[in-house]
């Protein structure tokens, strides 16, 4: 009688087990980089805006504080997206017959606003506070990177909440003096832990219970 | 044998109710088993019960399609009792499962030679009900596609699942159960699936029981190795048959309500489940010994020792009611003895006098040693008790929530269509999964058969 399997379904058996073992560990594995990678957080990616305004011209290159146009920043949950009108402060002389500022000057004509395209989207059952943020000296740069090398903006990170968490346990290594939260180019430095665990004390910052606390931010 | 004299196990009562009928070889016993499998032909009687149990599976397809579009809103749960069917069915069919387990582990550990020919299909119906478990946990959250978050693994939230929850100790108590039950019963297979490869004639169905007896051979090595699995993996069901469902009674016993916050619970679930358990394996055992003419493998001795199993610990139920009764009087808790109340006289109080009726009570005729060998009587039975015990969930967790200590928060709890439909839905899964069970995998054990013929032999030496 015919044997049932040749003799190669010994390898086939073989590799079969070992495969799978391995598929199943590579699977496990990629579905966690996926949910980390930019594809899913976005990170990284410029997205096309009705008006091409660079951040890189405004902060850069002419020196103007984050203030001047995200007036909420210090004391508001939201920053804030400028209104045409401030646009229009200089834009109503400066470069005032360029083409690409028309939807800017159509927007001030019409009273309608200009659908920016909002990069840093964060979902609804997160409440976020800008000011609490500035005023406990975690600077622009730490969160949303280096917005004055930015041509068009990009999220820097991934806004995963692991992300946040991370640093809500570990304050310190991030804290800076206050008048250094607007400066865009400021980098840690060397005794930067020395240095955070003072401020987080002179800040009053809570304990990481409270800070890591559900209603902190899902309320 | 019917003179009323009092059965005691001895070598006459041994002869004249044994655990394989007499005059039987290897060959025959492969013979039987195998036939139904590969030669004999599919009845008439199997595609109609294949097919209406299919039907009914596929209404609960239906029902958990409109569940996950509708959301959970379609059953009839509300704010007071938010645990109704899905719950109530959970802790069913686990329980249900639990006595596949306790004959194929607890029995083996115990050397008890009756066991042989109801394991396989007993081992086969504990998977089968926890399939059909293993759905409600899922589907009765608002939001099952979200269920992943109950599992630990490292999530982009920085999250981990709350380990006080004992419904998070169901997930684990559930799926290890699942798979634990499975590695056992394949291990079991697996020389059962080389006899089958063997005796089939077509090519693809030695291919198909080929692959899946992964090359047994039957070597005095394979034995060794084998029987020591084996003893390891029931020694490791043995713990799991009575912490999973300890575990299962944990979500009640853990909360403050009264009625569920009971010391007595776990002992008392796990001894429900057995009971529960063997009054299914009763159901399946009586008429799959009738159609395939199974009457002497599974011996007017097994549905005894079943149902003398189903008597102890019917009785232990019967203890925890009367003690749950009694506590609670005896607390002098006003919510306690309100609850009392509650299960006489209040709107469900006919579910408990149901349920005291079906567990309590009917059982008792098992004390009969005529009963217990009158196998329409045993039929009846086991199905009361599968009624039974699913009233006993019912009144757990519908009657301790529709009233519980704030008067402004009574409520009612009916059960709508969708209910309805996916719990007889899931008995249409249970069926059609046993249906094929039948049809393609041996029933009964076949080597442990052959074992059993060798030991009877040699005892008539």
């Amino acid at each position: 009688m015919a044997q049932i399997f040749h003799r190669s379904t010994n390898f086939i058996a073989r590799f079969s087990v070992f495969s799978a073992l391995f598929l199943i560990g590579i699977a496990l594995v990629a579905v966690l980089a996926v949910a980390r990678s930019p594809y899913m957080t976005r990170q990284n990616i410029t997205r096309e805006q009705p008006v091409q305004f660079s951040h890189k011209h405004h902060v850069g290159d002419d020196g103007i504080d984050c203030r001047y146009c995200h007036t909420g920043v210090e004391t508001s949950a939201v920053a804030g997206i400028p209104p045409t009108k401030t646009c229009m402060n200089c834009h109503s002389v400066l470069f005032n017959n360029a083409s690409y500022l028309e939807p800017v000057r159509e927007s001030y004509r019409s009273d309608k606003s200009i659908q920016w395209v909002k990069v840093h989207r964060l979902a609804d059952f997160v409440y976020f506070n800008h000011s609490i943020h500035i005023n406990k000296g975690v600077g622009c740069s730490t969160c949303h990177g280096q917005i004055n090398q930015m041509p068009l903006v990009f999220q820097a990170n991934t806004l995963l909440m692991q992300w946040c968490l991370d640093c809500h346990r570990n304050p310190e290594q991030v804290l800076r003096p206050k008048d250094q939260v607007f400066n865009m180019d400021w980098k840690a430095p060397d005794n930067q832990a020395e240095i955070g665990a003072e401020l987080r004390k002179s800040y009053n910052l809570r304990t990481t219970a409270e800070l890591t606390s559900c209603s902190t931010c899902h309320r | 044998m019917s003179d009323g004299k009092p059965p005691v196990d001895s070598p006459e009562i041994r002869r004249l109710t044994p655990v394989i009928g007499p005059g039987h070889t290897f060959g025959s016993v492969t013979d039987k088993i195998s036939s139904i499998v590969l030669t004999r032909p599919t009845s008439l009687g199997w595609y109609i019960g294949f097919l209406i149990a299919f039907s009914l599976m596929g209404m609960m397809t239906i029902a958990i399609g409109w569940l996950v579009i509708k959301g959970v809103g379609i059953w009839g749960i509300n704010i007071p009792i938010g645990w109704g069917f899905a719950i109530v069915n959970f802790v069913w069919w686990i329980g249900i499962g639990h006595a596949g387990t306790l004959i194929s582990a607890i029995l083996f550990l115990l050397k008890q030679k009756w066991r042989t020919s109801i394991n396989r299909f007993a081992e086969a119906m504990t998977l089968f009900a926890v399939a059909c478990a293993g759905i409600f946990p899922l589907i009765h959250t608002g939001r099952p596609w979200m269920a992943f978050y109950m599992f630990p693994y490292p999530s982009t939230m920085g999250l981990w699942p709350q380990f006080r929850s004992p419904l998070i100790w169901d997930v684990f108590a559930v799926s290890t159960y699942g798979t634990v039950s499975l590695m056992f019963w394949f291990v079991g297979l697996i020389p059962d699936l080389a006899t089958l490869r063997d005796r089939a004639v077509k090519k693809p169905l030695k291919i198909i029981y080929g692959m899946l007896s992964m090359g047994w051979r039957g070597s005095a090595r394979h034995w060794h190795r084998y029987q020591s699995a084996y003893l390891l993996l029931a020694g490791l069901a043995t713990p799991l048959v009575l912490s999973v469902h300890t575990v299962v009674s944990f979500d009640f016993a853990i909360a403050i309500v009264p009625g569920w916050h009971t010391t007595i619970f776990p002992p008392y679930f796990v001894a429900g489940a057995i009971y529960s358990g063997f009054a299914m394996v009763l159901t399946i055992a009586i008429p799959l010994r009738k159609v395939y003419g199974l009457e002497d493998f599974i011996t007017m001795r097994h549905l005894d020792n079943m149902a003398k199993v189903m008597l102890a610990t019917g009785l232990i139920v019967a203890y925890g009611y009367f003690f749950e009764f009694f506590m609670s009087s005896y607390s002098g808790n006003k919510f306690d003895v309100f609850l009392v109340q509650q299960r006489l006289h209040g709107p469900y109080a006919p579910f408990y006098y149901a349920l005291i009726l079906c567990n309590i009570l009917t059982p008792q005729l098992l004390w009969s040693y005529k009963m217990r060998h009158n196998v329409t009587v045993l039929f009846i039975m086991s199905i009361v008790v599968n009624i039974g015990m699913w009233l006993e969930r019912f009144v757990i967790v519908v009657i301790s929530l529709t009233r519980d200590f704030v008067p402004s928060a009574w409520g009612r709890y009916s059960p709508t269509f969708w209910d309805w439909a996916t719990f007889i839905g899931t008995i249409g899964m249970f069926v059609t999964l046993l249906f094929l069970f039948v049809r393609v995998l041996p029933a009964i054990s076949i080597a442990e058969m052959r074992e059993l013929v060798a030991e009877t032999s040699e005892e008539k030496k």
